[in-house]
């Protein structure tokens, strides 16, 4: 068995870092007759006996220029895969029971169109893809996600029945790529924001009441606590300002492993606290989270999210 | 493929119909009206059904409508089976399918029921305008094929590239056509309804039979004669001996006859012969044969027969000795059947032949009395003679004198046994007409003709043809011109339609190259083809590896023009690549054009200036939003360019 898969790894493997392009050679691709093939054959085997039995030249013509129709199709449908190359592309994060999205980009470096390019994952539906001649195409290869983690592509089948269905030419990609699947969030109502002026956070950080002055606007500030009048003073000398406040009820939202309930088992809490964390993003809170063995300091914005959401996907 | 894939889109289904309407139409000719309807109306019910975008209608519907098709069929031809039985079945079919196409198989067995269609039309006909529309037929059902699996395509993309795999695959075909091996005949017995009803000679005649085959202008056979061909007159083409006479039609005697005894007199002419289907076992060789081919054998008569009905055009290989003798020593009971006549009937010619046979010494002098009698009296050759009543030799020697070559023989025979001389009726063709474009000689039905034979002591059965008494143009130039105006010959035929002449011998000759090459193209031929490459004897293995090689070569080649990679370059940087070679410089890799220009300066100023601009234009041409619009700019400054000095 061991041997069977370094065989297969040797005959599929991408002959590259995973990172890089192949290009399909006459190595990779395989071709066959379709089952529409074996029909055709057969009608053909059927005709020559009609021909032979009833005396027909023109009849023996007709059967050997559909062979010769069938040789080129044949041909031709090789030549629809042969010469293309692939570079893995991007694989955007999903949410495990969504799709998981694949990006190779097709590049097409002969001046003839490649039509009817199917992409098959092992588990997952068939996308199609035509690339015009000396043109470049992404596809996007759907593969459904279960659970959360890193879902790795599997194997990916690229055929092609153009351009007359008699054959089916293909060819295994195994390019190295993977997608972050977050868990499966859980809608449940946040815990309470924890009103604390906590110790290093900065006095009145995050406190929306009173003003006490401006501060230099990081990255992660929304744009409409951009104070615009006073950053365009001096003739917009200035970098861009925020308005900071200070006193009454400066929140920061703890949200901790052990917030999440007890009584459940851990996915169930890594979705409750997933949950937590799109329903605080979209709040555009200040949150912090806390897991067993990481611990991710408050802050907000969407890198900050993200980083929360893989942090929660990668939990053991 | 996912389901949706599967499912036709909109734009498909028109193609399938037209791929239906292209491979059933021609069979209209052939089939039953009803069921040309039926199809007509499936079809057009499916088109409909697309066109106003409904639903197609469930098998409850179309199932009882198979099964009435299938009854239909089998109430019209008494089987299901058989040929036209069963194309009439894939018609139903056909049509049956267009109304239950939803998915991209169901299409996907419209094309291959098409594709074998395509070959059943071949029963009827094998000639050019068959072959060609069958190619236009086979290109959009292959076009058809491909819309199938090309995704979105336009039409004229979809035609184009169809053609283009057609054309690549013509090498493959020749290669199986000339190597493939031939079998020769039926592989199982032909069914009865194989064969349609021809037009030829038969084994009787009676007045009015011949008349009515001359009026066809139907080619009978071609011949094409290996040294120089004989004269005209000499052109008797010998069918079936009718030695029978019943008062009014004259018949094979069926009693089988010894072998015949011919002397030949002069040298034998080898010709080739290529036989249209007659549906009867003549050869029609010349007179007289000399060698026949395998399986052919001589009647006792000197007629040619064959062991089996010639049903499809066929080719031998003869040869003849048009001066000889035939049986100088005949069977007595051979002579005796030959001068037999009915026991009543025609009192006046019976006077008539006993009055000559009184005055007349010798039995050679009878016939040359007979044919003088031809000659002088007012005898008229016409294909429109007047009825003959009971008596009809008595009727047409002394009162209606019309008539055409079977009166005349069968006249001739009448009276010669009268008068004692063994005579009987030859058949066959007389004549034919060279086509001065590929020199075969073509002998059509209107060349029927009816001579007579006598038997002599010492010089055997001596041909005598009193058409040729009465009318000597008839064998001397042809029916056209011994046949007065006005009479009901085949257009093609007429003496005055030389325009017409001259394009039929072009059809002609194009047909009979077709013929001879490309339809009679047999196991015969495929031996000759292969001792002519160089390999006599060739058995099937021989053939098989021929076949192998040619036909990996013929791969090849499709491979070769499919794959060959385009190694064009941009046209910008070629005519950069010219003009450096022009003046003789080599942009160093890593100098970009500009650095190239500024050392040109330094070290050939006189150049430099030309090639500057060149410089300009080809950095326009190559990174310009709009390159195309300094080609031609970039092109003339390459073309000032002074030529490298010869160092």
């Amino acid at each position: 068995m061991r041997r069977f898969d370094a065989l297969h790894r040797w005959l599929f493997r991408w002959r590259s870092d995973g990172t890089a392009a192949i290009v399909l050679d006459r190595r990779r691709i395989y071709i066959l007759p379709s089952r529409s093939g074996l029909l055709f054959a057969a009608a053909l085997v059927v005709m020559l006996l009609g021909a032979i039995n009833y005396n027909l030249a023109l009849g023996h013509a007709l059967v050997f220029l559909l062979a010769g129709i069938g040789m080129v199709g044949m041909v031709h449908g090789f030549r629809n895969l042969h010469g293309l190359r692939l570079t893995p592309g991007r694989c955007a994060p999903v949410f495990a029971g969504e799709t998981a999205e694949f990006e190779l980009l097709v590049d097409n470096p002969r001046p003839l169109a490649r039509r009817m390019l199917v992409f098959a994952a092992d588990p997952g539906h068939p996308a199609t893809l035509t690339v015009d001649g000396r043109q470049q195409a992404k596809i996007a290869i759907p593969v459904p996600s279960r659970r959360r983690g890193w879902l790795v592509l599997p194997r990916v089948r690229l055929s092609t029945r153009y351009p007359l269905g008699l054959f089916t030419a293909w060819s295994y990609l195994q390019p190295e790529m993977r997608c972050l699947v977050y868990a499966r969030p859980l809608a449940t109502p946040l815990p309470e924001a924890s009103a604390s002026a906590a110790p290093g956070s900065g006095a009145g950080n995050g406190g929306q009441e009173d003003f006490a002055g401006f501060r230099r606007r990081q990255p992660a500030d929304p744009l409409r606590h951009v104070a615009w009048k006073a950053s365009a003073r001096d003739g917009g000398q200035r970098p861009l300002l925020v308005k900071q406040f200070a006193g009454g009820s400066e929140t920061e939202l703890a949200l901790a492993w052990q917030a999440a309930d007890p009584a459940q088992d851990d996915e169930t809490r890594i979705a409750i606290l997933t949950g937590w964390v799109l329903e605080a993003a979209r709040r555009q809170l200040h949150y912090s989270l806390a897991l067993p063995g990481v611990t991710i300091p408050a802050a907000s914005g969407e890198a900050h999210c993200r980083r929360c959401l893989e942090a929660l996907a990668l939990l053991p | 493929m996912s389901a949706s894939d599967d499912l036709l889109s909109r734009e498909e289904p028109p193609w399938l119909f037209a791929v239906a309407l292209a491979t059933t139409l021609p069979h209209t000719l052939h089939q039953p009206a009803w069921l040309s309807g039926l199809a007509g109306l499936l079809l057009a019910w499916a088109a409909w059904l697309w066109q106003r975008d409904q639903r197609l209608p469930g098998r409850w519907l179309l199932l009882p409508l198979a099964i009435g098709g299938c009854l239909a069929i089998v109430a019209e031809f008494g089987t299901l089976f058989g040929r036209d039985a069963g194309v009439a079945m894939l018609v139903l079919f056909m049509a049956m399918k267009l109304l239950e196409m939803r998915q991209r198989r169901d299409a996907i067995v419209v094309v291959m029921l098409g594709y074998f269609l395509l070959l059943t039309h071949y029963f009827h006909a094998q000639d050019i305008p068959t072959g060609l529309w069958l190619l236009l037929a086979l290109w959009l059902v292959t076009a058809a094929l491909i819309r199938l699996h090309a995704g979105r395509i336009g039409p004229g993309e979809t035609l184009r590239y169809a053609g283009q795999i057609g054309l690549q695959a013509l090498p493959l075909m020749l290669v199986l056509y000339l190597l493939f091996p031939r079998v020769g005949g039926p592989l199982w017995g032909l069914p009865q309804d194989a064969f349609q009803a021809r037009s030829g000679l038969s084994e009787s005649m009676s007045p009015g039979s011949i008349g009515e085959l001359v009026r066809s202008g139907e080619i009978a056979f071609r011949v094409r004669f290996d040294g120089t061909p004989p004269a005209r007159p000499l052109l008797y083409w010998r069918g079936p001996v009718l030695e029978r006479y019943d008062g009014t039609s004259w018949q094979v005697w069926p009693q089988r006859r010894p072998a015949e005894t011919i002397e030949a007199l002069g040298p034998a002419i080898d010709y080739e012969t290529t036989l249209e289907a007659h549906g009867q076992r003549w050869l029609l060789a010349l007179d007289a044969a000399a060698t026949l081919p395998a399986g052919a054998t001589l009647d006792g008569r000197l007629s040619a027969q064959l062991a089996q009905p010639v049903e499809a055009r066929r080719r031998f290989r003869l040869s003849s000795t048009p001066a000889y003798r035939l049986n100088r020593h005949e069977q007595p009971a051979t002579l005796t059947a030959n001068l037999a006549l009915p026991p009543t009937g025609n009192p006046h010619t019976l006077a008539l032949a006993a009055r000559w046979r009184d005055e007349e010494k010798s039995p050679s002098g009878i016939v040359d009395r007979a044919l003088r009698h031809f000659r002088n009296e007012p005898f008229h050759y016409t294909l429109q003679p007047p009825l003959l009543g009971r008596d009809a030799i008595d009727d047409f020697l002394f009162r209606s004198r019309r008539g055409f070559c079977e009166h005349y023989a069968a006249a001739f025979v009448v009276l010669m046994r009268a008068a004692g001389v063994p005579a009987r009726v030859v058949t066959g063709y007389q004549g034919g007409e060279f086509n001065p474009l590929d020199g075969y000689l073509v002998v059509r039905q209107s060349e029927a003709h009816a001579w007579s034979e006598v038997w002599l002591a010492e010089r055997g059965w001596v041909r005598v043809d009193p058409t040729a008494a009465v009318a000597p143009e008839r064998i001397e130039r042809g029916i056209a011109e011994a046949l007065p105006a006005g009479e009901p010959l085949p257009l093609f035929i007429q003496r005055h339609a030389d325009w017409l002449r001259g394009m039929r011998h072009r059809w002609e000759a194009l047909n009979n190259a077709w013929n001879q090459r490309v339809i009679g193209f047999d196991a015969q031929r495929q031996r000759q083809l292969l001792a002519d490459l160089g390999l006599p004897d060739a058995d099937w293995r021989t053939l098989a590896i021929a076949l192998s090689l040619a036909g990996a070569a013929a791969l090849a080649l499709i491979a070769a023009l499919a794959l060959r990679r385009q190694h064009r370059q941009p046209p910008a940087l070629r005519l950069w690549l010219r003009a450096q070679r022009r003046i003789g410089v080599h942009c160093a890799p890593g100098e970009t054009p500009l650095a190239l220009a500024a050392r040109l300066r330094r070290s050939d100023p006189a150049s430099a200036e030309a090639f500057d601009p060149v410089v300009r234009l080809f950095l326009l041409a190559r990174y310009a939003p709009t390159p195309n619009l300094y080609l031609a700019a970039l092109r003339a400054a390459v073309a000032r360019l002074p030529r490298r000095r010869s160092a």
